[in-house]
């Protein structure tokens, strides 16, 4: 990565600039940093995705390893948009006008708050001549069909980045392509290689916003309009409710895997109460992805989740038993449900086949 | 097989002794039998026959009883015409079918056998039907999932040269004095244009597009059609045309052309008439598709003035906010909020959020009187007490029963120091903010408007240092239910805790966390009208490096 030819030095000094004035916090320095550099003769896409976008990236890796705080990861990454909006800006300001490709719709997962990877895909569309509409996060799936109606854009880019939303994105995909627009997939939630996109019968997936130019530049066929598919069309395996069990149970099985911790760790018992709150929080998180893992039908939705639930918890010095624990919890609950014990099975042994983090007394899970 | 050699059962054929030498065979036979004479009179009929032609009687002319298609085809028979190869003999005798096979005698008599045909026609139509109403079900669901009317033109028109001609142009209704045109070729491309077209041009189109009855395909000549109104590219001359209508909702949705070329047959009449079943439908997507669109825009104007708008930075004072509107099919709700800027940066902004008694549209159309009139009070904005009391005499003469609950703050930048007068009307307090993260309830109460005569309300001022917020909020936030229990309020004490962590944050982080933990707590679950705005004191350079948060996390930041 570290390459020596003199854009990938410029690239990496541009980083760590902008990375400086992002964690300090310095909105109008991470602005500066990032014109100069187009000042200079940097090319936005450059600016966009080597540098802007592996800030924005290496944000969510220091969070995760508890070197930033909530505060400052939020921080970070509003400076960060702010920064992307400002080369919009510039750009606009420039005037540079050409007739549009085409028109396309990006837009986030209904639930999705990490609007960041769409944006960013927007504006690199944008370079490449596409006309935009940028619909960003929190946008309910009716809106984006109405959007559609509206506009009649020759691909959707749906973009999500946590798995839990997949099931809300198979509805979305199909809205979409009942009305005769394609869809086109991208970001983490999909899977590695974007098998859930394929899971859900989306007409493309991208890993990132080159391949999605490059995805719209070959060009996308439009599926005809038609009636809108059940969600067991795509995915036959729902018929044995499980995923309709486990998630209409949340709640319960949340309230009794906390109940079976207290019994087994008394240090569970004298929890405070956001310890409790935390911990509970937690667990609905592990529900929900077992919930995405039945509904894909794929393991992998679980066991990854629980292998980077492990490795946070691991950076804050919390063992991964309590996990373990919980998961135990869980698959007695749910012990009549052949497909969802499996699941569990799987994640507790990829939790244990984690290396061995050092030995800290206490269940801490949720701290 | 030309059916004068049709002697096929082997009959000996030889009419001056039929009833003779042949009269068991094709007296008994199944079918009906009958023979005429050259001058078309009637000689003779089996028992089938006279079961087929009750009350005729030997020696009567045969086109009396039989239908003209058979009495013609006799006369042509007798006077040594062959009737075309292509076209047998064949047609209904009331309402049974038959083909007709002649035998021809020595003496100008003709056997005629019919055989029966009325079930495999049958069988046929009954084919045909079923092929037809499969395209025509296709038709609908494919036209009526989409609501964009361009689209739904394209499809259409390209459903049309795939199922009922070679190509197709779809002619919607003028915009001024150009036409939207669709062209279509089978299995080709579908392209759009607008122009300035004669309608008069193609006979039929004008009263198509008008809503007449269709003109019949006959009536049509194909060599005087525009250039218009053949697709580019299309292959050879063109044979046959029908124009017929688009019927929609009250008022016509276009007219159809649909063109075959000379070496495709024409048009049949049962074609024509599912060519209309196909319009119908095709009109009745495309009403839909235009009367969605007129909605849209409709909702799109109106709602301009509804949505909560986008605030940015005012005169050096950051402005956040966020909406989100209980039913996920409505954008606005009871809710409300609005900065009006200062004329001058020495003056001060107002900023204004509020709650509506109720949800929906109807409570956003009254959100939308309180702005504006909020909008118009706006010189008098430094006696907030004063404001209230006005907006309020103005809600109590209203016709809307609602009331509504608001909190004012006046904002002004003095140094890099925020001041801000606070007032609430009924409406949670304000939350603050500090740089040390401790969360400042602003002490400010007061009487709800729209309710009593008079309202009574304290202003209270405060100052923001950089970097630090004052969040202005409505209920929905803090009586989200949900959680991971399921049930749980979010409640005043989750809302000021995630705000200690906001400390320093910018607005739009600020506000966006603060919609996030909320939503993410209901989930799925159902919650009221939310909204937030966050009034923050920019940070400097300089001071973000003293902040005490920070520097504490430089020593842990592993780099």
């Amino acid at each position: 990565m570290r390459g020596g030819t003199p854009e990938n030095r410029l690239a990496d000094r541009l980083r760590e600039q902008l990375w400086q004035a992002v964690v300090d916090g310095e909105e109008h320095r991470a602005v500066d940093v990032v014109h100069a550099a187009a000042a200079d003769g940097v090319d936005e896409q450059t600016l966009l995705l080597e540098v802007i976008a592996r800030v924005q990236e290496k944000i969510g890796v220091e969070w995760a390893a508890d070197r930033l705080t909530v505060a400052q990861e939020h921080a970070a990454t509003a400076i960060n948009e702010r920064v992307v909006a400002s080369l919009a800006d510039r750009r606009r300001a420039a005037g540079r006008t050409q007739a549009p490709r085409g028109r396309v719709t990006v837009s986030c997962i209904d639930g999705e708050w990490h609007a960041f990877p769409a944006r960013l895909v927007a504006e690199v569309l944008g370079l490449h001549g596409w006309r935009v509409d940028y619909l960003g996060a929190q946008t309910p799936t009716p809106h984006l069909v109405a959007h559609l109606h509206h506009t009649d854009p020759d691909a959707v880019l749906l973009s999500g980045s946590i798995a839990t939303h997949l099931p809300t994105a198979h509805a979305a995909v199909t809205a979409c392509q009942a009305i005769g627009v394609p869809v086109l997939a991208g970001g983490r939630a999909f899977g590695p290689g974007g098998r859930y996109a394929r899971a859900l019968g989306a007409d493309r997936w991208a890993p990132d916003a080159r391949g999605a130019v490059e995805v719209l530049a070959a060009g996308l066929a439009r599926p005809r309009p038609a009636a809108v598919r059940q969600v067991s069309e795509d995915l036959p395996h729902l018929v044995d409710q499980e995923y309709t069990m486990v998630v209409q149970s949340r709640p319960q099985l949340v309230k009794q895997t906390l109940v079976e911790l207290e019994t087994r760790f008394p240090a569970v018992r004298h929890y405070s109460d956001v310890q409790r709150e935390r911990t509970a929080e937690d667990l609905a998180h592990i529900v929900d992805y077992l919930a995405t893992a039945l509904y894909v039908d794929d393991p992998e939705v679980f066991t990854g989740f629980l292998e980077w639930t492990a490795g946070v918890l691991e950076a804050r010095h919390v063992p991964p038993h309590s996990l373990l624990a919980g998961l135990d919890a869980l698959a007695g609950q749910l012990r009549d449900f052949p497909r969802t014990v499996s699941l569990i099975e799987q994640g507790s042994a990829a939790v244990r086949g984690r290396p061995a983090p050092r030995p800290v007394l206490g269940p801490d899970l949720g701290v | 097989m030309p059916p004068l050699v049709a002697v096929s059962r082997g009959i000996p054929a030889r009419p001056s002794d039929a009833d003779r030498t042949v009269g068991t065979t094709w007296s008994d036979a199944p079918c009906p039998v009958l023979v005429a004479d050259r001058d078309g009179g009637l000689v003779r009929m089996n028992g089938a026959a006279r079961t087929l032609l009750p009350g005729a009687v030997d020696g009567e002319p045969l086109d009396r009883r039989v239908p003209v298609w058979l009495s013609d085809a006799h006369l042509r028979v007798t006077q040594g015409l062959h009737a075309p190869a292509d076209a047998p003999l064949a047609g209904s005798i009331d309402d049974r079918f038959f083909a007709a096979h002649p035998t021809p005698g020595a003496d100008g008599d003709v056997v005629w056998w019919l055989v029966e045909e009325t079930d495999r026609r049958l069988a046929q139509a009954l084919d045909d039907a079923q092929g037809r109403s499969r395209i025509l079900t296709e038709v609908s669901s494919t036209l009526l999932s989409t609501l964009n009317v361009a689209r739904c033109m394209e499809t259409a028109t390209a459903m049309a040269a795939e199922h009922l001609a070679e190509a197709a142009v779809l002619v919607a209704p003028s915009q001024g004095r150009r036409y939207p045109l669709t062209h279509a070729q089978r299995g080709g491309r579908v392209s759009h244009v607008t122009q300035r077209i004669d309608v008069a041009a193609v006979p039929g189109l004008g009263e198509a597009l008008q809503g007449f009855p269709p003109v019949p395909a006959r009536w049509i000549n194909p060599d005087d059609l525009p250039d218009w109104a053949v697709p580019d590219g299309f292959a050879g001359p063109v044979g046959s045309v029908i124009v017929t209508p688009l019927p929609g909702h009250g008022v016509p949705a276009g007219a159809l052309i649909l063109l075959r070329s000379s070496t495709e047959q024409a048009f049949t009449e049962g074609e024509e008439l599912f060519a209309r079943l196909f319009a119908a439908r095709a009109g009745a997507a495309l009403s839909a598709a235009r009367l969605y669109s007129e909605q849209t825009r409709i909702t799109e104007t109106l709602m301009q003035e509804l949505l909560p708008p986008t605030l940015t930075s005012v005169h050096g004072v950051d402005f956040a906010g966020g909406y989100r509107a209980a039913k996920e099919q409505d954008r606005v709700g009871g809710d409300f909020y609005d900065v009006h800027p200062a004329a001058h940066p020495s003056q001060e902004s107002l900023v204004v959020l509020g709650d509506v008694a109720g949800k929906g549209l109807d409570a956003a159309v009254l959100t939308g009187k309180i702005r504006n009139t909020l909008h118009a009070l706006l010189p008098l904005a430094d006696d907030h007490e004063r404001l209230l009391n006005l907006l309020n005499g103005a809600l109590l003469t209203s016709r809307h029963t609602r009331f509504a609950t608001l909190v004012l703050a006046s904002v002004s930048r003095r140094g890099g120091k925020v001041h801000l007068r606070l007032t609430s009307a009924g409406h949670l307090p304000p939350l603050i903010v500090r740089n040390d993260g401790t969360v400042e309830e602003v002490d400010t109460r007061g009487t709800l408007v729209g309710a009593l005569p008079a309202v009574t309300a304290s202003t209270v001022r405060t100052v923001l240092a950089p970097g630090e917020t004052c969040l202005l909020f409505t209920d929905g936030i803090t009586e989200a239910r949900g959680g991971p229990l399921g049930d749980d309020l979010f409640g005043d004490h989750r809302l000021r805790r995630a705000l200690t962590q906001c400390a320093g944050m910018p607005a739009e982080a600020v506000v966006e966390r603060v919609q996030m933990l909320a939503s993410q707590w209901v989930g799925a679950g159902r919650h009221d009208d939310m909204a937030a705005v966050a009034i923050t004191a920019p940070k400097t350079g300089r001071l973000t490096v003293v902040n005490g948060r920070a520097s504490g996390q430089e020593g842990r930041r592993n780099r």
